[in-house]
């Protein structure tokens, strides 16, 4: 990426898409000039309710970023104001113009901010150069909406995703879900953090981490930004591992900065680096998956599993969540929401389970009262460890309105 | 068209022509308003003396026939769309018209599709003077932007009979496309290479033209078995080689909407069937073939199965969803409207229980009673609905036709009439202050359920009451609409619409509910 001191030239640019196929984006070409002021020609699909309200909002989104002559020839396919300040951003950037200038929605307010052992049962990507994607996200009631800036964005479009997303953080309502971010590999991810940090997700994702200094570096610039825009809620990272390496050093990765709030795995890159087939079982990431729990654990922060890549397969997807809880794990990432109400149902406790935990919890309880050292349920001896899980399977199924 | 158009105020307080294509109009009057009187109309009296003893009605070409049967110009020729985009009779009947020198004819299509964009042409030509019947793409821009020389007239399904019936239209010639017919005459969609399962649109066709025409690519000796359409009410049939695209005529698979927001509507209206208790034994349904609608008819089957519920019958446009609840015996009979896909054309050739109908049994407002008012639910779609559950599904937010009106309109007098729609497309909100286009009452639609939650008309306290207390987001019209408009970046702009009517919108009565304006 460029950066704002090297002389930057003049050229006409383009961002966005149109055409029959588009939903809810836009296309702007700019044609910088040096004197005439701004002429904005505009062709909408929705223009015979909303040119008025589009052409208004380019001239005010070029005011602000200092654009004054300029010809802007906008295709609109029914974009949303998030996405329109965005586009003629892009645009207005990579025609040389606009330099560390900022067009920003308006702020919704912001939701409450995550704790550290939030409910992180699912995690729905959403493409960062897709916004219709975003806007209805939330109706599907992940427990997290991850932004994504790397694999589902092209080369060539990193800048585009970047400023979308900043706005669609200040713009788009989630709901109650934790707002994710997934920054490009290191050290591109780095440049990704000042557009993102100002407008306080809650949690990073750092892809292909394979050493601890890698995770110390991100948290360092986070929390410089989070000082220079004085934000004091907490950010935290999930360190996706990817790799071999990454999984040998899980735990030093999970304990390198009190941030970090989970580990999660990657499982199509890692079998990748292993020189292995991927199968629907996943027999061949088992290792690295129980290593990653069990550093997770050792380190006190959640285990969240991969994707599970086929979309129309739910039985699939269910046998591999109701596995993944098994060994350990909280929760999974989403790529359709389809697949939401799958997970959630997989990684709950059942009904079984719950019940007996009530009951471990409730003699506890009772033991506690009566100053008795030894809790005992029917004729059984309850160790302590199995009272500690009963209380956190118990609170984690309040959490999901199971209990 | 005349150069003033006088305009009048209905109930419904919309301003239409009191006028149309020469014929004098009354303005819509409110639900149930209107008293028709008088008698049915009825086609000439004909002697089997003037018909061949062999009943062998053939004739070599549809020019031949549109001769025979005394083609002059102004006449009404007909032509049913069981055929849909892949019909080929329509446009072959027109412009045979054509070559024998025709003019200024009324096209009655039961509706019009994209490919008979060919009109267009007629029309310019003069062939053609202006078409009755739903029109959408090139000739629903056409027609919008006041082209046509006459004003297009929108009918519902059950509207097209009851304007045939009480002699509002007076059919000069029928031609009607046959999947199979015999020699005499008779004729059925159910078999044939171009097997379009029912051919209940061309029933009134057939018994109130004054002469009618079929035309075959099956030609089977007689007796066409079975035969809705009767070869007693047919003067001459036409062999060709192919009356339409089989691909086009009915889809392989017709297909659920892959959208989660649109399943998540879908889902939505089929936990209101059950948690309402419409759904129950013995209950029934419509719902049509677009993506929701389909995907709501499979969360149904689902529910139903868990519970243990078998429907009564369950209206068509029949697909392979509903041929899926007959088979698992989920419910006693599908009653066919029309047939969309193979599955559908399928099953109406050899299940009993897949029982093809005509707009008269279904949707007729002037007949003792029809089935659409004792279908307990139906789940239908609509491009804008008003705070006050008014509903527009023929024309687009800009004014632009865009769908016809099918049997939209006679599907409301079901016990809980049910939109279907997302909240918003493209930026524009569906949930609006007043549609574009009025063509179905507020007081008519029950529901509107949206992937942002569902909206029940204050009027139906009964169904308010049955869902409290359930997890669904029963919520007021009013704050979706305000919600979407929140994410829109405020409200839409009004169109600019012009002041000259170029279609009106019946009523199920024959009452003119809105006008439709021009564009552009």
């Amino acid at each position: 990426m460029e950066s704002t001191n090297t002389a930057v030239t003049i050229r006409p640019a383009e961002a966005g898409h149109w055409g029959a196929d588009v939903r809810s984006d836009l296309h702007v070409a700019i044609e910088p000039r040096d004197s005439g002021g701004l002429a904005i020609a505009l062709e909408s699909r929705v223009g015979f309710c909303y040119g008025d309200s589009i052409l208004a909002q380019a001239r005010q989104v070029l005011e602000t970023l200092g654009v004054r002559h300029a010809k802007v020839s906008i295709h609109d396919e029914g974009a949303l104001p998030f996405a329109i300040s965005a586009r003629i951003e892009t645009a207005a950037k990579r025609a040389g113009l606009a330099a560390g200038q900022k067009a920003l929605p308006a702020q919704l307010p912001l939701p409450s901010p995550s704790g550290r052992d939030r409910l992180r049962r699912s995690r729905l990507y959403l493409p960062g150069t897709e916004p219709k994607y975003f806007i209805n996200a939330l109706l599907h009631e992940p427990d997290a909406i991850i932004l994504d800036l790397e694999d589902s964005v092209h080369h060539a479009e990193k800048d585009a995703a970047r400023i979308l997303v900043r706005n669609a953080l200040r713009a788009v309502d989630f709901g109650a879900c934790e707002r994710m971010l997934r920054i490009n590999q290191l050290p591109l991810g780095l440049e990704d953090l000042p557009e993102i940090i100002p407008e306080s997700p809650d949690v990073i994702l750092i892809p292909k981490v394979e050493r601890a200094e890698q995770v110390a570096e991100v948290d360092r610039t986070i929390s410089d930004l989070k000082k220079q825009h004085g934000i004091d809620r907490p950010i935290w990272i999930m360190p996706i591992l990817e790799s071999a390496l990454g999984i040998e050093n899980a735990f030093t990765i999970a304990t390198v900065t009190p941030n970090v709030c989970a580990l999660t795995i990657g499982i199509e890159d890692y079998t990748a680096d292993l020189g292995v087939v991927k199968t629907v079982e996943g027999k061949e990431s088992t290792f690295a998956r129980t290593r990653l729990v069990n550093a997770a654990k050792a380190a006190g922060v959640q285990a969240i599993d991969s994707v599970f890549g086929d979309v129309l397969d739910m039985d699939g997807l269910r046998r591999w969540g109701e596995n993944a809880r098994a060994l350990g794990f909280e929760g999974m990432g989403c790529i359709h929401p389809g697949q939401i109400r799958v997970i959630h149902e997989a990684f709950a406790p059942t009904e079984v389970e719950i019940d007996k935990a009530l009951a471990i919890v409730a003699a506890f309880e009772e033991a506690q009262q009566k100053g008795l050292g030894v809790v005992s349920l029917g004729s059984k001896m309850i160790d302590p460890p199995v009272v500690e899980r009963a209380k956190k399977l118990v609170a984690r199924a309040k959490q999901m309105g199971k209990a | 068209m005349a150069d003033s158009i006088e305009l009048a105020q209905n109930a419904a307080g919309r301003m239409v022509p009191t006028m149309v294509n020469g014929k004098p109009q009354l303005p819509y009057l409110g639900v149930g308003k209107y008293q028709p009187r008088g008698r049915k109309a009825a086609p000439p009296i004909f002697s089997a003396k003037d018909y061949p003893e062999n009943g062998d009605k053939r004739v070599p070409d549809l020019e031949t026939a549109l001769r025979k049967c005394g083609l002059r110009d102004g006449m009404v020729i007909s032509n049913h769309h069981h055929l849909r985009d892949g019909d080929a009779v329509a446009l072959m009947a027109l412009e045979a018209a054509a070559r024998i020198g025709a003019k200024n004819l009324m096209w009655f299509p039961s509706a019009s599709f994209p490919s008979q964009q060919g009109a267009i042409e007629l029309m310019e030509k003069g062939v053609i003077h202006h078409i009755e019947g739903s029109m959408n793409g090139p000739l629903g821009d056409y027609c919008t932007q006041g082209k046509m020389r006459g004003m297009g007239v929108l009918r519902s399904h059950g509207g097209r009979w009851q304007a045939i019936q009480d002699g509002e239209v007076h059919i000069d010639i029928a031609v009607i496309a046959a999947p199979t017919a015999d020699p005499f005459g008779n004729a059925d969609g159910s078999h044939g290479k171009s097997a379009c399962g029912s051919l209940g649109f061309a029933l009134a066709d057939s018994t109130y033209a004054d002469r009618v025409i079929v035309v075959t690519d099956n030609l089977v000796p007689f007796p066409c078995i079975p035969w809705q359409i009767q070869g007693n009410n047919v003067d001459y049939v036409v062999e060709v080689e192919s009356i339409g695209d089989p691909t086009k005529i009915v889809s392989g698979t017709t297909q659920i909407t892959r959208s989660p927001d649109r399943q998540r509507i879908a889902e939505f209206v089929a936990r209101f069937l059950r948690e309402t208790g419409i759904m129950r034994n013995g209950f029934s349904f419509q719902a049509g073939a677009g993506g929701i609608a389909l995907a709501f008819v499979d969360y149904l089957r689902r529910m139903m199965k868990e519970d243990g519920v078998k429907a009564r019958f369950v209206r068509g446009g029949s697909t392979k969803f509903l041929v899926q609840l007959l088979q698992e015996g989920l419910t006693d009979y599908i009653l066919d409207g029309q047939t969309f896909d193979l599955d559908g054309v399928k099953s109406i050739a050899s299940d009993s229980r897949h029982v093809a109908t005509s707009p008269f049994t279904s949707y007729n407002y002037h007949g003792k009673g029809n089935f659409a008012a004792m279908v307990d639910a139906v789940v239908l779609g609509a491009t804008e609905v008003d705070v006050n559950f008014n509903a527009n599904v023929v024309t687009h937010s800009d004014g632009r036709l865009l769908h016809g009106i099918g049997g939209w309109q006679n599907c409301l007098a079901s016990g809980c009439s049910i939109l279907a729609v997302p909240s918003f497309r493209d930026r524009i909100p569906v949930i609006v202050d007043r549609v574009t286009t009025l063509t179905g009452p507020g007081e008519l639609i029950d529901v509107v359920a949206t992937e942002r939650g569902i909206a029940i008309n204050p009027r139906r306290q009964d169904l308010l009451d049955a869902v409290k207390g359930s997890k669904l987001p029963i919520r007021p019209i009013q704050d979706i609409k305000a919600e979407v408009e929140k994410i829109g970046g405020g409200t839409p702009a009004k169109p600019r619409l012009g002041d000259r009517p170029v279609a009106v919108v019946k009523w199920v009565d024959g009452t003119v509910l809105d006008s439709v304006w021009q564009v552009g």
